[in-house]
């Protein structure tokens, strides 16, 4: 067995709000006890709705955000643990890409400088020994990786289109050719065409630079194209981990079962065959504590026991786990 | 369900902005009908005119900044053009209604939802204070909301984007329009609430025997409740027919390369998605010829020269010089 990548063991991100003076502060529960694994050279993608906590999963991790408590272990060393040059060097091996190219590229700097940014940091810290021309050598090589002209080296971000300010990030986050990239809905805010290029460049370059991924997206179809491993997220939990294509095929989980039925598919024929399940009600609000199964309110199975217990993640099949009661342990169908 | 009747139809309209960089040809002789039933879709990415189309049909464009707007909209017959703004109240809101994409900004954050639906139903119905809120919790129920009499009585702050929607098509539907417009109505939810939602729109439209324009960037929308799809790439429809048309056989190259480069969920993973090169022109600078030339891996000389003609087949049209003469060359 490979040593994972990564590691995530039982991440706790809760973020306290304060409602004034008086009042007691209330408690969101982002990320509420997380455990996933990411191989080399594997992408592990992450899929739920808006305010399940995929984001801050992915922020907790890179410590953008300091976890309330669990571990983040990367080549076994904990990052949560980690300060100062440490960190930093931990950080030199995972980097983000970022949803909204608009508002993560700083507008006063041009995208050569954009790029060069993150070598100029590690050169200036000492955890990374190149000259000036090694860099400006490195920046024009990364701009050819992405299917940036030379020519626009000293243009702004303005200045350019969605898809190929994306390019820009995607060349900022290899600059320090880091083993790990998050990747947070990095193709959601662009137009069908220019998403098909995008999502062909991240294969492109997982291929040639040997990356693992972690893949952030609400879009099931594009993490189904691009994933070896999905998890689905609700509420701060990960209620199902499987293989993409196994779980597109069969979800075991009643929300995976939702969300994915709900994913409309380009084929009018099929549409019409197709039955969904429409879920009653919204996501309720991640700001109260929960007790038992975190969708039990919403769920068209539920049983009495999902109203006091809460399941844990098991293996029903190999690579394939469900946090559900209606599995037992290595079974995949349901009691 | 779909009959032969045409209610809408819309002839050569064409809409330009003037700006700083030069005109801006926003829609450009653009025609097509609408049935009596029917669901149509128009696709198309950011950009390529599908919403300044919808606000043109109902004349929300400010004369300001509109240089020409030429061209017919026939509503059961009558021109849209030729009516004075009195006129226009009596259709807008109550013939031909309309729903945003982002529910937050069109409704008022200061009133109360069910104040916000009674305006609708005392302007357009003539009912009495006392009759409109009776029948806008009457409202608010029928779109699936719990609670209707405590959720009147909420500021739209108070309710989630799938709930705020559900409040845009009550009150757009209130006054049993004959048709609606619907402008991304699901882009910005998510995919459990989109399916709520489109099947919420599709049940109340059927029942009340509405039709539906719904412009929206996503295929598989389209896939899942249009009879009809136009296709729009900067500012021009470039393809028309019935959905399992478009879908089964696409004609024109750029709706060719959009079905190809959307992946899929029931598709395979292993190939590399197909993708149109470079990215959609500036409105302001249109390249020659075809529009989509530049772009299209079949272009011919022709292309940069002249704009293609439109080749009609049965329901099926398509603006592309590769059909022309009727040669299957595609």
């Amino acid at each position: 067995m490979v040593e994972p990548l990564l590691k995530v063991v039982d991440l706790v991100q809760h973020f306290r709000i304060s409602q004034g003076f008086f009042r007691v502060p209330k408690i969101v529960r982002a990320v509420d006890g997380v455990n996933l694994e990411i191989h080399p050279g594997k992408t592990l993608g992450l899929v739920g709705e808006s305010g399940c906590g995929k984001s801050t999963l992915a922020r907790s991790i890179i410590r953008l955000y300091r976890p309330t408590s669990g571990k983040v272990l990367f080549q076994g060393s904990d990052l949560a643990q980690q300060e100062g040059d440490a960190l930093l060097r931990t950080r030199q091996n995972i980097q983000m890409v970022f949803q909204d190219p608009h508002s993560s590229l700083n507008p006063r700097m041009t995208i050569f400088e954009i790029i060069r940014e993150p070598l100029d940091i590690y050169v200036r810290r000492g955890l990374l020994k190149m000259n000036r021309g090694q860099i400006e050598k490195r920046v024009l090589e990364l701009m050819d990786h992405v299917g940036l002209s030379h020519r626009w080296s000293n243009r702004y971000p303005h200045e350019f289109s969605g898809g190929q300010r994306q390019r820009v990030g995607i060349a900022r986050a290899l600059a320090l050719s880091p083993k790990l990239i998050l990747a947070d809905e990095p193709v959601s805010s662009l137009d069908v065409s220019i998403q098909a290029q995008i999502l062909n460049l991240i294969k492109t370059i997982r291929r040639e630079y040997q990356q693992s991924y972690l893949f952030i997206s609400h879009d099931l179809a594009v993490v189904q194209h691009i994933c070896d491993t999905v998890a689905v997220m609700y509420l701060g939990v990960i209620v199902e981990k499987a293989p993409a294509r196994e779980l597109a095929r069969r979800p075991l989980h009643p929300y995976s079962q939702a969300l994915y039925s709900a994913a409309p598919i380009p084929d009018p024929i099929k549409e019409r065959a197709r039955r969904r399940i429409i879920l009653q009600g919204d996501v309720p609000s991640p700001v109260s504590e929960r007790v038992g199964c975190y969708f039990h309110d919403r769920c068209p199975h539920r049983m009495p026991r999902c109203q006091v217990e809460k399941p844990q993640l098991q293996e029903v099949e190999p690579g394939r786990s469900v946090a559900c009661f209606l599995y037992d342990k290595g079974k995949s169908e349901p009691r | 369900m779909m009959t032969d009747e045409i209610i809408l139809e819309v002839k050569n309209l064409s809409t330009y902005f003037h700006t700083e960089q030069g005109q801006v040809k926003a829609v450009d002789h653009v025609s097509f009908v609408l049935r009596d039933g029917e669901t149509l879709g128009i696709v198309g990415e950011s950009g390529s005119g599908k919403t300044v189309l919808n606000l043109s049909i109902l004349r929300l464009l400010p004369s300001s900044v509109t240089v020409h707007a030429g061209g017919q909209i026939l509503y059961r017959g009558r021109d849209m053009m030729s009516l004075n703004e009195s006129e226009l109240q009596q259709i807008r809101g109550n013939k031909i209604s309309m729903i945003f994409q982002d529910p937050m900004t069109s409704l008022n954050p200061y009133m109360k939802v069910c104040d916000q639906l009674m305006e609708t139903l005392i302007l357009h119905q003539g009912l009495d204070k006392k009759t409109a809120k009776e029948k806008s919790v009457e409202l608010i129920k029928h779109v699936g909301i719990p609670d209707p009499k405590i959720r009147a009585e909420q500021y739209p702050h108070q309710f989630s984007g799938g709930m705020r929607q559900r409040v845009m098509i009550a009150m757009a539907l209130s006054c049993k329009p004959d048709i609606l417009i619907a402008d991304e109505p699901t882009t910005a939810l998510d995919v459990t609430i989109q399916a709520q939602i489109l099947d919420l729109i599709r049940e109340l439209t059927r029942e009340m025997k509405t039709s539906v324009i719904l412009i929206t960037h996503d295929l598989g929308v389209v896939a899942g409740i249009c009879d009809t799809v136009a296709v729009m790439y900067a500012g021009r429809i470039v393809e028309y027919g019935t959905v399992d048309e478009i879908f089964s056989n696409p004609r024109h190259p750029y709706t060719q390369g959009l079905i190809q480069s959307v992946p899929r969920l029931d598709g395979s993973s292993d190939h590399e998605l197909f993708s149109i090169p470079g990215s959609p022109p500036s409105l302001v600078n249109l390249p020659a010829g075809c529009h989509f030339q530049p772009r299209c891996s079949k272009a011919m000389p022709i292309c940069a020269e002249k704009y293609p003609p439109e080749i009609v087949n049965g329901n099926h049209r398509c603006c592309c010089w590769l059909w022309h003469r009727g040669e299957d060359r595609g």
